[in-house]
């Protein structure tokens, strides 16, 4: 069974001018022990779907409807109570600027027990100390600076220390939004090294939410790629990599320089994401993409499954012929890009 | 493009801040107790620019690679050594000369919400610089820059504010203003890096075709190596205010040598799910750049550690007798027969050890 069923999921924001829809219509599975990566640009809802499955939605939103089911309950039936229970012990986060979470006015080492303390109330001082001991060596970060204050860590050391400390109660499922981004590389590299063997070792899966598609090569087994709300692609990692369906997961591997290439022509996506309150009602990359018809403009498109890919795109079924090169080409997006600037100012 | 002349030569640049004390500790110093401390922000410098030519800084946070951009432009005036643009010290120059030298050094700052005025309209924004260098056209040049900066039509964004703008908006207009008043050369520092992904390709490209189209000079400063690799010709690595290898880009990215290059790369991950990679792991942070430690600053967190020569004498960087770029590191053998043994304390057996460069004869 899969430990996390996340069903028609629909996350809107209230605002002025009405709900805006954040996430709209969104299904997926995480099975036991796997990394699912979720890619895609700021305001696809990426961050709001890893928040509505933890419950720290902010204020003005709310589940609009669809469940989010975990070895199988339904969290977004849950009290707060039961809500809270799970956090850290069953579903931790690592929050982007994780490292800005700490508090300043305690030491890590308190900060880390108190957690363990609030879940496991027997667990005595002794007991919770190794427990910081043994989590610190799993980072890489020496134990005996456990007593120290937040502000005498580096950014990597204190990002490391939130993640020991996500850690600590041994989570069967870690939410990880852009967990290296603020790092530098070195840093970045030894801190996702880190954090896949003490997942082997715990057996927890991890949702990855990440922009960079190079961090999600490398850690995950499968790839959400989201656009303005929903799904636009989803499947095992290599062949989103190899043989994507969609037009905008091929867009967005090409938007990367790749350091093992020597000449490479990045192609860019012109235009913007759809406003979210009033979103368009074919397909919504429609208006960016440079192989739209009028049908993707007025239809919006079912799942299409092949090679275990599940790409939402009237044309994935044509896409293996001539369409991928085309779409591969940086050159049909620019002209694409060119057609459109023309008849923008009329 | 006119090829290989030096645009610009930074010569063993220093910058050096002093570190904020308290009160007390200034008063105690101004008695005559205790010395400063410094940040060695950037600690010896050197490099060309060529004409025509694109060079990235690279290197981890802290490394001084944003100092040394900042000190390039003279937005830093350095502690020690010099820039000579066009045959001039600037630490000789005349107000003219300054000038002129800085109405042709321009910058492209990392973050577009912050580096442009909020209270200014993009035409102010980007005719201010003329204003300053009282240069005249000022409508036909500031609609030339921002249609070279692709927004069009120009007419539509002279009276807006930056907050109408999209962050890849904001960073064009940036753009634009630097390239308004026609500069030799550009510093960009972390061009890309606050923008959305799919809005950098498009930014880079322009960056491209800017230094395409001007003839002009760019160093790109940024961590970030796959887009190094893609937008430079020449890399400098740098590591605690030193540069410790430098090259043609491909060379060093393929054929790294110093141990902290090849540990920076290998660290790069590669958004492509078949191809793995030797992960080596670095031990430790980068250094303290108060306190500087003596002889090599890698020495530390090297794998490669080869004894007292690493803790006694800093490796220079210089021309290597096996390869194309230049590396600071003890491991290999300078092309100049310099030998770092001989120039250890204390120790005549380690002087043994070395080749004895007097002696052999290198003039055969």
């Amino acid at each position: 069974m899969s430990q996390l069923e996340v069903e028609d999921l629909e996350v809107y924001y209230e605002t002025e001018e009405g709900p805006a829809q954040a996430v709209d219509g969104v299904s997926f599975e995480v099975e036991e022990g796997e990394n699912i990566g979720i890619v895609g640009e700021s305001g696809c809802g990426k961050t709001t779907l890893a928040k509505a499955i933890i419950g720290i939605l902010p204020d003005a939103g709310y589940i609009n409807n669809g469940s989010i089911n975990f070895k199988g309950d339904d969290l977004t039936e849950m009290t707060n109570a039961q809500r809270r229970r799970l956090k850290w012990e069953e579903i931790s986060m690592i929050a982007q600027s994780a490292m800005n979470s700490l508090d300043p006015v305690y030491t890590i080492r308190e900060q880390i027990v108190e957690a363990i303390e609030t879940h496991r109330p027997g667990t005595g001082r002794v007991e919770s100390g190794e427990i910081v001991t043994q989590m610190f060596e799993l980072v890489g970060l020496d134990p005996e600076r456990a007593d120290d204050y937040p502000h005498q860590f580096s950014g990597g050391m204190r990002q490391r220390a939130m993640i020991a400390m996500a850690l600590a109660l041994e989570p069967s499922l870690m939410l990880a939004d852009e967990p290296t981004t603020a790092l530098d590389v070195i840093m970045q590299d030894q801190i996702l090294k880190r954090m896949s063997s003490i997942q082997e070792e715990i057996n927890s899966s991890m949702l990855v939410i990440t922009h960079d598609v190079s961090v999600v090569a490398e850690t995950c087994d499968r790839v959400i790629v989201m656009y303005a709300g929903k799904i636009a692609e989803e499947g095992p990692v290599e062949e989103i990599f190899n043989q994507p369906y969609h037009p905008y997961t091929i867009g967005l591997k090409r938007a990367f320089p790749n350091i093992r290439k020597s000449s490479q022509d990045l192609l860019s996506i012109s235009g913007y994401p759809p406003e979210l309150i009033d979103p368009p009602q074919g397909c919504r990359f429609a208006e960016r993409c440079p192989m739209a018809t009028d049908r993707c403009r007025e239809e919006e498109p079912e799942a299409h499954y092949e090679n275990g890919l599940r790409s939402y795109c009237h044309y994935a079924d044509e896409i293996d012929t001539e369409l991928r090169p085309y779409a591969d080409d940086p050159g049909t997006w620019d002209q694409a890009a060119a057609a459109t600037d023309g008849g923008v100012e009329e | 493009m006119s090829g290989n002349e030096v645009l610009l030569e930074v010569d063993d640049l220093k910058k050096h801040f002093k570190v904020n004390q308290g009160w007390i500790a200034s008063l105690v110093e101004s008695f005559g107790r205790g010395e400063p401390d410094y940040v060695h922000a950037v600690d010896g410098v050197s490099f060309e620019l060529r004409e025509g030519e694109t060079l990235g800084l690279a290197g981890e946070s802290g490394c001084g690679k944003t100092t040394t951009g900042m000190s390039l432009v003279k937005l830093h005036d350095p502690t020690a050594g010099d820039i000579v643009y066009d045959d001039t010290r600037l630490s000789e120059a005349s107000d003219a000369e300054i000038k002129q030298f800085r109405q042709n050094a321009q910058m492209i700052f990392q973050d577009p919400f912050e580096s442009l005025n909020p209270r200014m309209t993009v035409y102010d924004t980007v005719a201010e610089p003329l204003r300053i260098h009282d240069i005249r056209n000022e409508t036909a040049r500031v609609q030339r820059a921002l249609e070279f900066a692709e927004l069009l039509p120009a007419e539509h964004y002279f009276d807006q504010y930056p907050h109408e703008l999209s962050g890849g908006q904001r960073q064009r207009v940036a753009i634009a203003r630097a390239l308004v008043l026609d500069p030799d050369f550009i510093v960009a520092d972390e061009p890309v890096s606050m923008l959305d992904v799919s809005l950098r390709a498009g930014v880079l490209s322009l960056l491209d075709r800017m230094t395409d189209e001007f003839g002009l000079s760019v160093v790109y400063i940024s961590h970030d190596l796959s887009l190094l690799r893609h937008m430079c010709d020449r890399l400098a690595i740098m590591y605690m205010g030193k540069i410790v290898e430098k090259g043609p880009t491909d060379q060093i990215i393929e054929n790294p040598q110093h141990p902290y290059t090849q540990a920076l790369i290998n660290a790069v991950p590669v958004p492509d799910p078949a191809v793995g990679r030797e992960r080596v792991e670095l031990q430790g942070e980068v250094g303290d750049v108060i306190d500087i430690p003596t002889g090599c600053r890698f020495k530390n967190r090297c794998s490669e550690y080869i004894g007292d020569v690493c803790d006694q004498v800093v490796p220079p960087l210089e021309a290597k007798t096996d390869f194309e770029q230049d590396v600071a590191c003890h491991l290999y053998d300078s092309a100049e027969g310099y030998d770092p043994y001989q120039e250890m304390t204390g120790s005549p057996s380690a002087a043994e050890t070395g080749d004895e460069p007097e002696s052999t004869p290198a003039d055969d």
